[in-house]
């Protein structure tokens, strides 16, 4: 050993691969071969399939449902109503929001695609055979599909079951079609600075209904073990523990004797945290005929039924001096939630984080309300690659801010920027309450302006517009600005729960005896790269090269209990167990290393995979010395094996934010656009994987880009959905799709155990305001305030026609 | 509904199954011959992630009957490389980050398997266009399109050297 050279502690450190190297996935040796495991993969003995029948109308009394037909036909082997649930107490089943939700149709539907009766059979097409033949007789009732009209005197009752109930879940309901008004912030002190204020914008900016969309639907395969009185279900779930708690809660099936199974993802983006219809149908079908049951919905059952997002109409009101300093921010959002409450979000937060609507900017006084309705639209509401409402109050004060600067006739970029949070102000308690923990927006908004060239940009912009005012041109160049502050890491058990279930995660470690690993988490990757990330924490922690390590999520049965994942809380709260838990491995290994070496624990220093003695370098044992000896050695009073588990509940929330930029160009005559450039600052503390950060950037732009230039979904008076297919809803293909350019600052969170701070959502978040942002900045010497969005290119070119510029 | 037989190659392989008429190509491949590598994302010829390739073609298999494929040549993801000896495309999306879900990435890859043939030198717009019939929600295609390049150059390098050994 002592004629071989030692590596040095950088080339030793170069070897684990661990935090800040962009580490090749591990993942994509089986994704790339076809060797993925995902729900429609499963193949069970015996397996039968289910599917629904849905409602074809919005609303409406069921007057009868006759199964005979469907049931005489040959592999058809039962049919599932409302009528036969309702024994077993699941034809309702809770919803995370504190509501509960029709499994069938109970007497009622209330939105189109609704889930009217299950149908199993021997394959798909038995099934869809089997679907056709069910008879369902509709009366149909009037519709509301507008949420200012929900709360109309004349309007029809949507949730009979419910309409004299006084109190929900979230307080005192003044109408039947009423779900809750959630305020926060000082009411009172905001309207005295409004009414007191040099300027004040006002306006109405509405972030409309669209759809996570996740490439692979939404499914299960639930196969109930009568001999031993098992139940597993593989399924799309983004939160593995808390379906398995929950479904014990509902069937009263020990928690046990249930296990779930979330097997490869294919893609979820909030939609699969919620627990829908078929997942209850699948199990109950199981059991009743005792063999495994598969449901895989459709693309059209996906975006008609399962999870919509967003669809929040936001009043704001915001107040500066003549000089433009922010004095005060009203917001008054009405939130169509569609026929039950079945939003995602923490139990104490009936509208998200949307009180993080004063974004990036040091505001004194703010007030926030947000009223929930009843509509005849699918339920949902979920965090589509936002941590619970983010999306829209990042959008909501991004174009307020952009609303502000035209009435104080100001550069935005310099109201963005007199307005900060300054870096000094960190750790930064906002009007509405939240403990912003660390942050340099000045550095990252100057590094973001001078990397694009601001001052040159807006001189191509003057002399574009110079171009098209002396009809040399017919297009105009607009340049989106947006700052972003993000709230995610959800969050400290003392306020954030879901279901009572406190949002902790958890990490197990066990070291083999020859100095490899295997890590089991309370998450579940949907393609965020896991199992490559969260090897490289550990990597660093323990000094095992992360190639040696295995990541394990998803099975209940082996995995510790967690949360999940959406909201971008993978890395802020399973980042910090794994982070933690890794800490346990290595004091322990400390005091092993010390008996070895005949010292005490405190003569010993770690330095990057072995505990040196201090003062003697020649003196060490690595890890996988010390693994083998908590194997194989008999250490006075320390138990054999080397083994830790965390489960950590986060002190605060981690606050990512980034700088983005967007330039476009817009031909006024078809309402195209191009973009020209995309720049994404992002800081997201400290950086795990850079490669993995910027593919996780690059697809969140995408969804941004795809939400605020065309994709929605929208309905007509009588509740019909009208982007039910991909060929409506609007997906961008590689070929509308630009190159972004990505960048970072690196601010560590003080309190994460890494400084890790978790950046997926960060794209769509600030992405959605600096693409809706370029297209008002492009019409903005014109007039143009607000315009909604998606802006497609009919909206867009009726801009330019509202505005006069066809003439 | 009754059967009928449908011969097909898949993968090299000579396969014979029974099926209703009306069963999609993808289906007989995902659940009669267990390749599950072709996915199913709309059932609708939108998203692509079904892509496999018939007689030298990109077909997308959701919108396709089995019966459709009788005598054809099949080749599905699972077909173009071993664990051992990746095909270069797949070798590509690993190296350049070209996938995170995996779930458009069967389909993605075997349509650049053939767009490759077609056009094997092509530019960056070419390639956008080619793979514009396959969806993905995850990447933003950006890597994806980087990976087909890098794929495009290291072929021509073999496909050079292979003509140069010949001659």
């Amino acid at each position: 050993m002592d004629d071989v050279k030692t590596p040095s502690s950088e080339e030793r450190k170069s070897a684990l691969s661990g935090l800040g190297t962009s580490r090749k996935r591990v993942e994509d040796a089986r994704f790339t071969q076809g060797k993925g495991n995902y729900v429609d993969d499963i193949k069970l003995k015996g397996m039968l399939f289910g599917d629904f029948v849905r409602s074809p109308v919005a609303h409406a009394k069921i007057k009868k449902i006759d199964t005979s037909a469907a049931l005489a036909l040959p592999g058809v082997h039962a049919v599932l109503t409302a009528a036969d649930l309702e024994p077993l107490g699941l034809h309702w089943m809770p919803t995370l929001a504190g509501d509960k939700q029709m499994v069938l149709a109970d007497g009622k539907v209330l939105f189109q695609g609704q889930e009217v009766a299950f149908v199993v059979g021997d394959d798909r097409y038995a099934v869809a055979d089997g679907v056709a033949l069910v008879e369902v007789e509709y009366d149909e009732l009037s519709v509301v599909t507008d949420p200012f009209k929900a709360e109309m005197e004349n309007a029809p009752i949507l949730r009979e079951d419910i309409a004299d109930q006084k109190e929900g879940a979230h307080g005192p309901r003044r109408h039947p079609n009423h779900i809750f008004t959630w305020e926060s912030g000082d009411k009172e002190g905001t309207n005295k600075v409004l009414d007191e204020a040099e300027v004040v914008a006002d306006e109405m900016v509405y972030y409309h209904r669209t759809h996570p969309c996740p490439l692979e639907t939404c499914g299960c395969v639930a196969s109930m073990d009568k001999v031993n009185g098992k139940l597993t279900v593989w399924g799309t779930f983004q939160a593995p523990h808390a379906v398995r708690t929950v479904a014990s809660l509902i069937s009263s099936i020990p928690e046990h004797n249930i296990r779930i199974i979330s097997p490869d993802i294919g893609g979820g983006f909030g939609n699969k945290v919620g627990v829908y219809p078929g997942y209850v149908c699948a199990i109950v079908a199981s059991i009743v005929t005792g063999v495994p049951i598969k449901w895989v919905e459709d693309r059209m059952d996906n975006l008609m039924a399962t999870a919509f997002a967003r669809d929040y109409w936001m009043h704001g009101k915001i107040s500066a001096t003549k000089d433009g300093k922010i004095t005060g921010l009203w917001c008054h959002t009405t939130a169509d939630h569609g026929a039950f409450d079945a939003c995602a979000d923490p139990t104490k937060f009936p509208a998200g984080f949307m009180n993080i609507c004063t974004g990036s900017y040091d505001i004194p006084v703010a007030y926030l309300a947000v009223d929930g309705v009843y509509t005849n639209k699918a339920p949902g509401g979920v965090a589509y690659r936002c941590s619970f409402r983010v999306t829209e109050a990042s959008y909501f004060i991004e174009r307020m801010i952009e609303v502000l600067a035209l009435k104080l006739g100001m550069d935005s970029a310099e109201l963005r920027s007199k307005n900060f949070i300054k870096k000094e102000q960190f750790p930064y308690t906002s009007a509405l309450g939240w403990e912003y923990d660390s942050g340099d927006y000045h550095k990252a908004w100057d590094k973001a302006l001078e990397a694009v060239n601001y001052k040159k940009l807006r001189e191509d912009q003057a002399k574009q517009l110079e171009l098209f005012k002396s009809g040399k041109s017919r297009k105009l160049m607009g340049i989106g600005l947006s700052h972003f502050t993000e709230i995610v890491g959800a969050g400290p058990v003392k306020n954030c729960d879901i279901l009572g279930l406190g949002m902790f995660d958890a990490c197990e470690i066990r070291i083999h005896p020859t100095g490899s690993a295997i890590a089991r988490l309370g998450t579940i990757s949907q393609g965020q790269g896991h199992a490559t990330t969260f090897a490289q924490i550990l990597a660093s922690e323990i000094g095992i090269p992360a190639s040696d390590i295995t990541l394990e999520e998803g099975d209940t049965d082996t995995a510790p209990y967690g949360l999940g994942t959406y909201g971008s809380r993978s890395t802020p709260v399973a980042g910090a167990a794994t982070a933690m838990a890794g800490r346990k491995i290595r004091a322990k290994a400390q005091m092993i290393a010390a008996y070895l070496l005949e010292v005490h624990d405190d003569d010993l220093e770690w330095d990057v995979d072995r505990f040196v003695v201090k003062g003697a370098p020649e003196k060490f044992k690595t890890m996988k010395e010390i693994a083998f000896a908590s194997y194989n050695q008999a250490i006075p009073g320390v138990e054999p094996g080397l083994e830790a588990v965390s489960y950590y509940d986060p002190p605060n929330m981690t606050y990512p934010n980034g700088a983005y930029i967007c330039v476009m160009e817009i031909d006024v005559d078809t309402g195209v656009s191009e973009i020209k450039k995309v720049y994404a600052l992002d800081d997201c503390g400290t950086r795990i994987n850079p490669m993995i950060i910027e593919g996780q950037v690059h697809g969140g732009l995408t969804e941004a880009l795809a939400i605020s230039m065309g994709q929605e979904i929208a309905y007509d008076e009588q509740g019909n959905v009208m982007t039910g297919t991909l060929m409506d809803f609007f997906v961008p293909t590689a070929w509308e799709t630009p190159n972004y350019e990505t960048d970072f600052t690196e601010t560590p969170s003080p309190h994460h155990p890494i400084g890790a701070k978790g950046v997926g959502e960060s794209p769509n978040v600030g992405g959605v305001s600096a693409f809706s942002n370029a297209v008002h900045d492009a019409f903005k010497p014109f007039g143009l305030t607000q315009a909604h969005m998606p802006h497609d290119h009919w909206r867009v070119w009726k801009i330019a026609k509202d505005l006069g510029l066809h003439n | 509904m009754e059967k009928i037989n449908v011969s097909m190659k898949v993968n090299g392989k000579n396969e014979n199954l029974s099926v209703e008429p009306r069963t999609l190509l993808v289906h007989a491949l995902r659940e009669h011959l267990e390749y599950t590598g072709a996915h199913i994302g709309c059932s609708s010829s939108h998203c692509g992630a079904c892509t496999v390739d018939m007689n030298g073609k990109s077909v997308k298999s959701c919108t396709i009957f089995a019966p459709q494929a009788e005598g054809a040549d099949i080749l599905t993801v699972e077909g173009i490389g071993t664990p051992d000896k990746l095909h270069v495309i797949q070798e590509m999306f690993k190296e350049h980050h070209g996938l995170q879900c995996g779930y458009c990435t069967p389909g993605m890859i075997m349509r650049s398997y053939r767009f490759l043939q077609e056009n094997p030198n092509p530019t960056e717009e070419e390639v956008r266009f080619g793979i514009s019939g396959n969806l993905c929600r995850c990447t933003g295609y950006q890597n994806i399109v980087k990976s087909i390049m890098a794929a495009a150059d290291k072929l021509r390098e073999e496909s050079n050297i292979e003509k140069k050994e010949i001659a």
